[in-house]
């Protein structure tokens, strides 16, 4: 028989605010929830989702997947080859950012820079013939995703490019990404000249093995405590990576001095971090993608593993339901525009960035870089308020990864897409805009947030994994 | 004249508040018709039906229209610019966000936030509350679903899950409930005291719940159950679950249950549970067959007679000490014409309507009603009354894209106006039901409505007996001996519950009739 008497009454209120306020006035508790239709309205997913709602199947494991990601411990240990280092890299092959996307649906970057990435690898003399190759298919395409790896805007990896190798010395996963181009013409941003390309090769033939050198003297770096520290110096490791990027040189610097490397090119190497704030970007970006790997594929989880944009589609990936991707159109970000370019002249959100934001970084931190807010137009007290709502979104949170100005308060990670589609409160993402055409690179930066839909399209998948086939 | 319209994006509210800010909007000058909804496809037709929007607008369920039917543009404007203000200031005391925690967003927020909640209250729109009140039993909280347009096999999926997890579930459409002394949804402010109440029927609850704190006995917890629990398909889950609560419930002594009249399988399931209990249960299946007593249950055809058995049985069988009106003498010569024979019923509450349609009918013979107590006087048309009627304007029926009568008088106004206008018409009879939910002064509203009603009756020469009465407490924000006080004054013959109303109006029928012949 229920239990409700002889216990005081605390209410949840869904609906009229006003039966809340005649609870307080009659000395009762109560409190409101400010309601909207879940899912956007759609009455079948929201009645999916309530079956969902604390299924204690879901929340072991959530518990299962969030302890994986808590634990891993991405290390870096090297700079490797895109040919050798990751899977299935065979022939003529070009990974890009985001789902799977074919080229005739490619956003104006995404096309520059895999045209550049031909070039680089040799297999065309000139754009004109690359184009020919990649629209007669002799090019095979393939999201980052599916070999490990993550890559910052258009996200190219080609055979031969040089990537920082990351390894999950818990699990046992790695994970990779190129090496940061710095900004203005770049590759990631589809810019394809000859000074893009020549950049290209001094990096896979100077920079790379210095780097890798450096590293075997110095040793295995671990990232966390790396991130812990650049996010506890205005960091938030996505749109901001200064301090990560000092911090990496300060480790790196001995190492190469150490190592057998010739002055001249570990002078290169130092001016080309220390002239690019942005190059930490592409480890923070791994170390994420490996300890979002170790909580993917556990069965029934509803946490999210993968927030990723090919320029076209914006895309999720959920533990619980194996490689599946849910698509929906990437939004165009509504951002602060670099003088003379505007909303007009983006390209839709693009890049597998977003990884900083699913593994609790990034936008999620955002009370971690005051300078990131006022950037793209808020206070730091925005800053603050955003990172501690997303708290509601998520499974729990990562002591690893604190935020001075929130008393050093850890922060959201594991992102549950049944909260997400249940409170419509959604994924805060920094982002930088490309321009939407090839080689212009990146014209402003704003805050987005990943578009409901995507969420909503996981229930009915959840539902039958979960529930039906149960 | 324009048509305008204009659309805010993920901005919910619900009904009630749009309704007010439609209200407002149609008071402004050079404002013919406003209309404010959540654009859903059912509230888009709505719109569209009285011309307000075009048949194709891009709006998303999750999107607020505000549409208006405006003099010039400078009106519209106007217009557009008082909702904004309205919609802003709902909830928002300026503070920056920094310093104050947004409200939680779900159910499942809530109780993260406060792991001591143990009951939802949801009045949220019927398409989605099945999975609102789904979402609080998964969580391990107690429902009362006061939401209405739930399907009925919805609601015998929630109330299953509740009973597995040994949780309550009132409602769906469940109007009112006293839980351990807190007034929950349209709920009156009562006494405490060893009465306890399972009801089908929200403003049956109400009526034995006041009756009884009137009279100086109070309750001890009063439980709604939604008016479909003793049908078939449902049987009686809630009312099973209430009635065990009760029984283990130490401050519970007697207990009321009422409901309209069950089906014989079902009563005799719930009739069976309770003789098995050892306190005395007083069950008004209103205008039952009632069984033979037996020294556990005991039956009320009406809902005083279910007061007024539950009163003598904590108060040794004494009877309560009841109101007396002074009403103005049914045999004085009222100046009535030969054609006005009926009464007609313009209610608020739905088991009012119900109890009256069954004592008139003893009385009167046939009474017809947009929702009958036989299917055979079905009114044609809800909305022209025949001979003797009584309709509930709290129906679904009346209440599409207005508010409820009991918060919002308009429906009823025009009816009443509308039933003057009919040479017909002798009694005008009516409720006003007070307490948290309700309309703040709903006596002096219906004095309006009176007040026209006579008028128009004065210029045929013909006067309207109007009779009422007020289902409250002193205790109520209204106040029910003000409440009284405002009918009196506008001339109306008040009885003490529903109950007496309705005899009363009969007896005004039956008086006249027999003067004339």
């Amino acid at each position: 028989m229920p239990k409700l008497h002889n216990k005081e009454l605390n209410i949840s209120n869904i609906g009229l605010r006003a039966f809340s306020e005649n609870i307080q006035e009659s000395g009762g508790s109560s409190t409101h929830v400010d309601w909207q239709p879940p899912a956007g309205g759609d009455r079948e997913i929201g009645s999916k989702l309530a079956d969902l709602v604390n299924h204690e199947r879901i929340e072991a494991a959530n518990h299962e997947a969030f302890a994986r990601y808590l634990a891993a411990n991405p290390v870096l240990v090297g700079v490797g080859v895109a040919r050798e280092d990751l899977p299935d890299m065979d022939g003529k092959i070009i990974l890009h950012a985001g789902a799977p996307v074919d080229w005739n649906d490619m956003c104006g970057p995404m096309r520059g820079a895999i045209l550049g990435a031909v070039i680089y690898e040799g297999w065309a003399e000139n754009l004109v013939d690359a184009e020919k190759m990649a629209v007669d298919g002799e090019i095979r395409f393939d999201p980052c995703h599916h070999h490990n790896a993550v890559g910052p805007m258009a996200g190219i990896i080609s055979p031969s490019m040089p990537v920082w190798i990351v390894n999950n010395t818990e699990h046992g996963n790695q994970g990779f990404t190129t090496l940061n181009e710095g900004l203005g013409k770049v590759l990631r941003f589809g810019a394809n000249s000859p000074e893009v390309i020549e950049r290209l090769k001094w990096m896979e033939k100077s920079l790379a093995p210095t780097l890798n050198s450096a590293i075997q003297k110095t040793g295995p770096i671990e990232l966390k405590p790396l991130i812990g520290q650049a996010l506890h110096m205005g960091d938030e490791v996505h749109n901001r990576n200064a301090a990560g990027s000092s911090l990496l040189i300060k480790k790196l610097v001995v190492g190469a001095l150490d190592s057998d490397a010739v002055q001249n090119e570990i002078k290169q190497m130092v001016s080309f971090i220390a002239g690019n704030d942005h190059f930490f970007l592409n480890l923070s970006m791994p170390s994420c993608k490996v300890m979002l790997d170790a909580a993917h594929g556990v069965p029934n989880s509803s946490m999210v593993t993968a927030m990723a944009r090919n320029g076209v589609k914006f895309g999720i990936r959920v533990s619980g339901l194996s490689d599946q991707w849910f698509t929906t159109p990437a939004p165009v970000v509504d951002g602060l525009y670099f003088p003379g370019y505007s909303i007009d002249d983006a390209a839709a959100d693009l890049g597998d960035s977003a990884i900083t934001e699913t593994a609790g970084l990034g936008g999620f931190a955002m009370a971690a870089s005051p300078a990131i807010t006022q950037f793209v137009g808020g206070s730091p007290a925005d800053a603050l308020v955003q990172s501690r709502y997303m708290r509601n979104i998520t499974i729990g949170t990562n002591s690893q990864f604190t935020l001075p100005a929130l008393d050093f308060a850890p922060t959201a990670a594991g992102i549950d897409v049944r909260k997400v589609v249940d409170t419509s409160i959604l994924p805060v993402v920094n982002t930088g805009i490309a321009h939407k055409e090839a080689g212009v690179g990146q014209i402003g930066a704003g805050i987005t947030s990943a578009p409901l839909d995507v969420f909503v399209q996981t229930i009915a998948s959840l539902h039958q994994s979960v529930i039906s086939s149960a | 004249m324009l048509k305008k319209h204009r659309i805010r994006k993920n901005h919910y509210s619900d009904s009630v508040a749009l309704m007010r800010v439609a209200a407002d909007l149609e008071m402004l000058p050079g404002i013919f018709q406003a209309t404010a909804i959540m654009a859903t496809e059912a509230n888009l037709e709505l719109a569209r039906a009285v011309d307000l929007v075009d048949d194709f607008i891009e709006a998303q369920p999750n999107n607020l229209l505000i549409a208006v039917i405006a003099q010039d543009e400078t009106a519209a404007a106007a217009a557009f610019a008082q909702a904004e203000m309205q919609m802003e200031n709902v909830g928002s005391n300026g503070d920056s966000y920094a310093t104050i925690e947004l409200e939680a967003k779900s159910i499942a927020m809530s109780v993260e936030r406060d792991p001591e909640l143990n009951l939802a209250l949801i009045s949220c729109p019927g398409d989605y509350a099945a999975a609102e009140a789904k979402k609080a039993l998964n969580l391990g909280l107690h429902v009362m679903l006061f939401s209405d347009n739930v399907s009925v096999e919805e609601e015998v999926d929630i109330k299953t899950i509740g009973l597995a997890k040994d949780l309550l579930v009132m409602g769906p459409d469940c109007g009112t409930a006293i839980i351990n002394g807190l007034p929950l949804g349209f709920a009156n402010v009562v006494a405490d005291g060893p009465v306890g109440i399972v009801a089908a029927s929200g403003t049956g609850l109400q009526q034995v719940s006041s009756l009884l704190s009137q009279w100086g006995t109070g309750i001890s917890q009063a439980i709604g159950t939604g008016g479909r629990d003793l049908n078939a398909e449902v049987g009686g889950i809630s009312m099973i679950q209430g009635l065990e609560a009760l029984f283990e419930d130490d401050k519970t002594e007697v207990i009321v249950i009422v409901s309209k009249p069950p089906s014989d399988e079902v009563a005799e399931k719930i009739l069976g549970f309770a003789q098995a209990g050892t306190k005395p249960v007083i069950a008004c299946f209103l205008g039952y067959e009632y069984k033979k007593n037996d020294n556990i249950v005991q039956f009320a055809r009406t809902l005083d007679d279910a007061a007024e058995l539950a009163y003598a049985k904590v108060n040794n069988g004494n009877a309560p000490n009841r109101m007396n009106f002074k009403i103005g003498s049914v045999n004085e010569t009222f100046n009535q014409n030969k054609n006005q024979k009926y009464v007609r019923g313009v209610y608020s509450g739905g088991t009012f309507c119900y109890e009256a349609q069954f004592i008139l009918r003893d009385f009167l013979g046939p009474v017809w009603s947009s929702t009958p107590v036989e299917k055979a006087f079905q009114l044609k048309d809800s909305w022209t009354s025949q001979e003797h009627t009584i309709i509930d304007l709290g129906d679904d029926e009346f209440t599409q894209g207005r508010p409820h009568p009991m918060i919002d008088h308009r429906t009823r106004h025009e009816r009443i106006l509308q039933e003057a206008a009919d040479p017909e018409t002798a009694v005008i009879l009516f409720d006003v039901v007070i307490g948290y939910g309700s309309h703040a002064n709903p006596a002096a509203e219906i004095l309006i409505s009176i007040e026209g009603a006579r008028n128009i009756a004065a210029k045929e020469k013909r006067q309207i007996y109007f009779v009422g009465f007020v289902c409250g407490t002193d205790l109520d924000p209204q106040n029910f001996t003000k409440q009284i006080e405002t009918l009196k004054s506008g001339g109306v013959h008040l009885a003490e519950s529903n109950t007496n109303a309705a005899r009363l109006a009969a007896s005004l029928i039956v008086t006249q009739s027999s003067q004339r012949n």
